[in-house]
């Protein structure tokens, strides 16, 4: 099967574990991959800022970029950013250059734990982490993208992995994109409002399949001078993994 | 117009909010008492997603063909002898409803919860009237009045700001000497408002829902102050919204039903009536029936992206699910309509130069669009809003308009976003801090504490993780990890 990595500018820009940790997960379960050099960004700073005759733009680059190579899927370390992918349709319906590539890159296109659940079937990614951890949902890849099971479903089998809830899972870290530039004074109060409830788990880890929101909440974690780890959950799924535990969905567990 | 509950800037509110404990904790109480709720009752119902479908085509159906609608409905309020007045504005409105209390020689006036008096400014034109008096019986909204007309923080729950002792002040002043306890202060209102209603003249209600083929009105309420309302004064007027309106008692039952279930979490609530004026053969009811619909700005949206803000059935479940809301709280937004649907509806009736803030004091979570009960889509509306700002308005004259516009250029070219990569760790470096931090495996390449210009938003509340240097990026990691899978395959 063949895989286009989706690497989002923000992993392109700052967190080349994420990009790393996804490929190499991907490649363990059969994927051949490659990486689409000219794309950039999915336009989400831009176009959920109002510049939308400026977005335009940016769409056809990544969408030309995305879909220049053979790959019969596109799969990227983000939720929020999937998400953008597959409004691309609604956004460009009347555009007639645009509006047929569109629909076939939104087709296309998964978030790394969706696709790795939903699309190659896995259960267990083989990995082993000895840690508390905890998840924070972001509500792009919840709520646009529609991914509720995926991540939690795959963390369940990572091995020694205490996971234990996040009270509050629903509100939302308040990274938002440029919101987090703009209007610091909110977004300020509501990763606070993230930041205890983390802390409040007692978890040494916090998980989510979005690196923005984790820069976000790491980001505070760091400026408040409270301890946490980070990991994206590709990082975790790569975690000291012994293949021999790879599993399928409707695959007899065998001893 | 006066959905405006504040003169002072966006910012100073969001501060003010910000250091107001007791009300951040109430909404956040009752966010979180409401979610529960809400999600049982929806569930019990069953199927809620399809319930969803089915309220938003009944809403968008009339609104489509809202001219029709209005015309029936008028056309059945007045063969049953009641009187329909279109207002464009609150002026209009306001100005025939004070002749009608002249007319009647109305001096004691009694009002039912209604956000669109609210709207209006009503009670003080009506008390503005020689020797008249007027009592909103709303439980929460005679709370406000007698709190010197303190403005609402929620459509729904109008006081979510106060607590029981600040409440207890209040009614200390109207001679009650009770304690703090909800239930005794309920019954001393209780007991205050009816001696009130047994001698009122003139009745005034809001309106939950219209119905077109009978012309008759939907008040759902959970106090039966609304129904005292109607049935005691023996003139009545009603004030609408112009798209409050459902085709039949069909629509009607599938909305209240909804309605009930989104707004309070309960099945239904405790009166749910459906009345005009009084006929032949009734011993109660008014003799003389008004009705006022208004427009004040709703038809802005008519034809245009903003369109499906006229869906809303004013339930507040989006503001109960709002992150922003949580925390600045119903004066934060300075208009009436506050919550998620205020930050789109605001603008649409009172325009951008007062509520332009509104749309972009959002994260775009999009919990709003999740629950709302008639699929409105919230979110995408506060980005159409920032569109009209900033693409057909130009709004934003700032240096940071430049900087957004830069961005478009540098995200659409994969060149630029090529250089970016390679200078991004050099650029860093005057910025950047070798000090350690307490998280781990975030700022594997340092970090930035204070970022200059846009980014500076970003650092006044965290720390911001140092780019890598370009050999040790992604794309490098992933054209060795390319090179050594093919070599490894050649010597295969």
């Amino acid at each position: 099967m063949k895989v286009a990595i989706f690497s989002t500018c923000v992993v392109d820009l700052l967190f080349p574990n994420v990009g790393q940790a996804m490929v190499e997960v991907l490649e363990r379960l059969g994927c051949e991959t490659s990486l689409p050099t000219n794309q950039v960004c999915c336009g989400q700073p831009t176009y959920n800022s109002g510049y939308h005759k400026e977005s335009n733009k940016v769409f056809y680059n990544e969408i030309d970029a995305l879909l220049s190579t053979d790959a019969d899927y596109i799969v990227g370390p983000a939720g929020s950013c999937v998400a953008m992918l597959r409004q691309y349709p609604h956004i460009l319906k009347d555009n007639p250059d645009y509006s047929k590539k569109a629909q076939e890159l939104a087709d296309k296109s998964y978030e790394f734990s969706q696709f790795v659940y939903n699309i190659l079937g896995v259960v267990d990614a083989g990995a082993q982490l000895n840690a508390v951890a905890t998840y924070h949902r972001s509500c792009h890849m919840t709520r646009l993208l529609g991914e509720k099971t995926a991540p939690f479903a795959l963390l369940d089998n990572v091995k020694d992995l205490k996971m234990v809830p996040l009270p509050h899972l629903e509100n939302c870290c308040g990274f938002g994109g440029t919101f987090s530039v703009k209007e610091p004074e909110i977004s300020k109060q509501m990763v606070d409002e993230k930041v205890d409830s983390i802390i409040s788990t007692g978890a040494q880890v916090l998980i989510s399949a979005d690196a923005s929101c984790l820069m976000n909440i790491g980001g505070r974690f760091s400026r408040r001078n409270e301890n946490i780890k980070i990991m994206h959950i590709a990082e975790v799924l790569n975690h000291n993994v012994d293949a021999s535990r790879i599993r399928y969905k409707n695959q007899p567990t065998t001893v | 117009m006066t959905i405006s509950t504040s003169d002072k800037p966006f910012l100073t509110r969001v501060k003010e909010s910000e250091n107001d404990h007791f009300m951040q904790q109430s909404v956040a109480k009752a966010q979180d008492a409401q979610w529960d709720k809400r999600t049982a009752a929806r569930e019990e119902l069953g199927n809620w997603e399809q319930w969803r479908d089915l309220g938003e085509q009944i809403r968008q159906h009339v609104i489509k063909y809202l001219p029709d609608y209005l015309e029936q409905f008028s056309d059945n309020v007045e063969k049953k002898g009641g009187h329909v007045f279109f207002a464009q504005t609150d002026e209009q409105a306001v100005n025939y409803i004070k002749k009608i209390a002249k007319e009647k020689k109305a001096h004691r006036i009694v009002k039912s919860k209604s956000m669109v008096t609210t709207e209006i400014n009503l009670d003080k034109a009506l008390l503005s009237l020689p020797e008249t008096s007027l009592m909103e019986t709303d439980l929460a909204e005679f709370i406000l009045q007698e709190d010197n007309w303190d403005e609402p923080t929620h459509i729904v729950f109008p006081t979510l700001h106060k607590n029981r002792d600040q409440i207890q002040k209040v009614f200390n002043k109207l001679g009650y000497s009770g304690s703090n306890d909800p239930e005794e202060m309920a019954k001393f209102a209780r007991k205050y408002l009816r001696e009130y209603f047994m001698q009122a003249d003139l009745g005034i209600t809001g309106c939950n829902f219209a119905i077109a083929d009978n012309g008759m009105i939907n008040l759902v309420t959970n106090e039966g102050n609304a129904d005292l309302t109607m049935a005691i004064p023996k003139t009545q007027i009603v004030v609408m919204g112009m798209e409050r309106i459902v085709p039949s008692l069909k629509e009607a039952e599938v909305l209240d039903n909804m309605l009930s279930r989104s707004a309070v979490g309960q099945k239904l609530t405790s009166y749910c009536s459906f009345s005009g004026p009084q006929v032949s053969g009734e011993s109660d009811g008014p003799t003389d029936f008004h009705v006022v619909i208004l427009d004040n700005g709703r038809s802005n949206a008519l034809g245009t992206d903003f369109e499906p803000v006229l869906q809303c059935i004013r339930c507040g479940a989006c503001l109960n699910v709002c992150p922003i809301y949580r925390h600045i709280g119903g004066h934060g937004y300075g208009s009436i309509y506050p919550g998620p649907i205020g930050a789109v509806l605001s603008p649409v009736l009172d325009g951008y130069e007062k509520f332009g803030d509104l749309p972009f004091a959002s994260s775009l979570c999009a919990a709003c669009t999740e629950t709302c009960p008639v699929r409105i889509p919230l979110h995408q509306l506060l980005i159409k809003h920032r569109k009209v700002m900033m693409d057909k308005l130009k709004m934003d004259h700032s240096f940071n308009n430049v900087l957004m516009k830069g961005a478009g250029v540098a995200t659409s070219s994969p060149i630029l976003f090529k250089i970016a990569l390679e200078g991004a760790h050099m650029g860093s470096a005057p910025l950047s801090k070798s000090k350690e931090t307490s998280v781990d495996n975030l700022f594997n390449y340092g970090h930035i504490e204070k970022a200059p210009s846009l980014a500076s938003g970003w650092t006044d509340v965290r720390d911001l993780a140092r780019p890598p240097k370009h050999s040790d990026d992604f794309r490098s990691w992933y054209k060795k990890h390319k090179k050594e899978q093919q070599e490894g395959a050649s010597h295969d």
